[in-house]
């Protein structure tokens, strides 16, 4: 019995074996039998679902190359630039000099391409009647010691007394996302968010605390806009005009709250790596940008 | 033997990644006591109050929640249900403590938090009483076998001398068997406490990770272990924000170990008596 038993395993065995061969053969059979260069990409989180995309959308373009993609964060991906393993870092900051010291200590030499634009969007609740924000406004609303603590300090009356207390929503204290907006909104490395702020673990998850929690107010990525919240137009300071954030409102810069993307290689790119970053700077890359929400670098 | 090396050499690990840090520039009032947890910001602030005064109240609220269920569950798998039906609940019970831990995360986050958003009227339904709910559910399965084991060793002998006596079985279960079975239900319980500190991607989704102690089971908090999770990933190695991360991840394995450690030693105590 166990010995017919065995017999059947092995020649479960050997038929998946035979099958994920055949597999492997015949998907290396549509690539011409031509061996491909490999194009590795890792970094920024914020990056990644784009990144993601733009491999998918040049496997079918390039025949020859092949793009491994992954992420991480934006540090882990410079990190991994510097120490050789990849040869593109995505990265949703620019090069911290420390990175760059180390980098040159290491004999590389970091080159930074503009690869798009990322908008910072304000959301609240769908049923939030505020009319717009302002940087110093969101200032005192998320820096520590600062005094708008209240809807009714916006003039908003959401309803109901138990709403009125503000839910001020950020991020885990190291994301790029993080970094961006306490460097653009609190001013700098030495800008303190509030201690009562939930500090979500992803550019989704901030969105959707949002469309959840009616007393909410959260920052995050333009692309992660959904039905159950509201985006509220910037003013950047007195007496400039409320903008609300989109693709042409951060191409032209009028919306406030936004940031380069990069992607970063050793030295000036070559080979399979230059061919992959040209397409993406080109139309074809920043048409696929643009359908993920992503604001492109250039009108298209 | 090789338990205590692997126990050992994660000490040292440990210990190793985040000593030189903790010695020259870390000050452990600060650590314990400081109530601001600003690693990144410039200069950074590293007080782990509020993770530590998080992590013990959300563990606080998984044991309200976990040790009726699991001791009631415990008394009626062992006490009262019988053949088929006890098979079934044993591995029923079984089941829920094979549920991934992400999967309760996204319970606690998106289904828990609602609820408990409409039920309580709150402004945030990730809070203590979410992740409490959850820690507690995910502890209770674990804790619901120790204490069945516990009961279990109550001697058939003690329980037929009792009904002997005239005791109905409810007198029994409260007189005889639980009394008897005492210490190993507090190895249950603390066993269970040690799970619920431990925990880290279901608390991380559903507290809501606010840096701040805490002031009801309504506020959202964040714990030791969702911090570690949360920042290791992007935090430079052998940076001060990396080590001071290893130097909480001592604290924590300080405080579940030394409650394993008494856990062992209560159920120890009582084979000896």
């Amino acid at each position: 019995m166990s010995l017919l038993k065995s017999t059947r395993r092995l020649q479960h065995l050997v038929a998946l074996g035979l099958l994920s061969t055949l597999v492997a053969t015949t998907a290396g059979c549509w690539r011409s039998g031509l061996t491909r260069t490999e194009v590795r990409n890792l970094g920024s989180d914020t990056m990644l679902e784009v990144a993601g995309a733009w491999a998918e959308a040049y496997d079918k373009v390039a025949e020859h190359s092949v793009i491994t993609v992954s992420g991480g964060g934006s540090g882990t991906g410079i990190a991994a630039l510097i120490a050789g393993s990849i040869d593109l870092a995505n990265s949703s900051r620019k090069l911290k000099d420390k990175e760059r010291k180390r980098a040159e200590a290491r004999g590389r030499n970091p080159i930074e391409h503009k690869v798009g634009y990322d908008g910072i969007a304000i959301y609240v609740h769908k049923d939030n009647p505020i009319a717009s924000i302002s940087i110093a406004q969101l200032k005192a609303l998320y820096g520590d010691g600062g005094e708008i603590t209240r809807w009714s300090q916006l003039g908003i009356d959401l309803g109901d007394p138990k709403l009125d207390p503000i839910v001020p929503v950020s991020r885990q204290n190291n994301s790029g996302t993080y970094e961006y907006f306490r460097e653009s909104v609190l001013g700098g490395a030495s800008g303190r968010f509030k201690p009562q702020c939930l500090n979500l673990n992803g550019s989704k998850d901030v969105v959707e605390f949002c469309g959840q929690a009616k007393s909410a107010i959260g920052y995050s990525g333009l692309a992660y806009a959904t039905k159950a919240v509201r985006l509220v137009p910037v003013i950047k300071k007195d007496g400039s005009p409320a903008v609300m954030p989109s693709n042409d409102s951060v191409i032209d810069g009028s919306y406030p709250i936004s940031r380069p993307l990069f992607m970063y290689t050793n030295g000036e790119p070559t080979g399979a790596t230059k061919t992959y970053l040209d397409w993406i700077l080109g139309d074809d890359g920043q048409r696929v940008l643009q359908a993920h929400g992503y604001p492109p670098l250039r009108k298209l | 033997m090789s338990a205590i090396l692997f126990i050992a050499g994660i000490f040292l690990f440990i210990g190793s990644q985040g000593m030189e840090f903790a010695w020259n520039r870390l000050s452990i009032t600060e650590l314990l006591f400081g109530d601001r947890w600003e690693p990144t910001a410039d200069p950074p602030r590293y007080g782990a109050w509020p993770l530590i005064a998080g992590t013990a109240w959300i563990t606080a609220v998984a044991m309200l929640v976990a040790v009726p269920l699991s001791f009631a569950a415990a008394i009626y798998v062992g006490e009262f249900a019988k053949g088929k039906q006890r098979e079934w609940l044993k591995v029923l019970i079984e089941l829920l403590a094979a549920i991934p831990s992400v999967v309760w995360g996204v319970i606690g986050l998106q289904v828990m938090g609602p609820i408990l958003q409409s039920v309580f009227g709150l402004q945030s339904g990730l809070n203590v009483l979410n992740a409490g709910i959850i820690l507690g559910l995910m502890a209770a399965p674990i804790m619901t076998t120790i204490a069945e084991d516990a009961l279990k060793a109550v001697p058939e002998s003690y329980r037929e001398a009792a009904e002997a006596l005239g005791a109905t079985r409810w007198q029994v279960v409260r007189k005889v068997v639980l009394a008897h079975a005492r210490p190993g239900l507090s190895a249950a319980v603390l066993l269970g406490i040690g799970r619920a500190f431990g925990e880290t991607i279901a608390v991380l989704m559903a507290s809501g990770h606010r840096l701040m102690p805490p002031g009801s089971v309504f506020d959202s908090a964040a714990t030791i272990t969702a911090t570690i999770a949360a920042e290791l990933g992007e935090a430079a190695v052998d940076g001060d924000h990396y080590q001071v991360l290893f130097v909480l991840g001592l604290v924590l394995f300080l405080i579940t170990f030394s409650i394993n450690l008494l856990a062992d030693w209560i159920v120890r105590g009582r084979r000896r008596a």
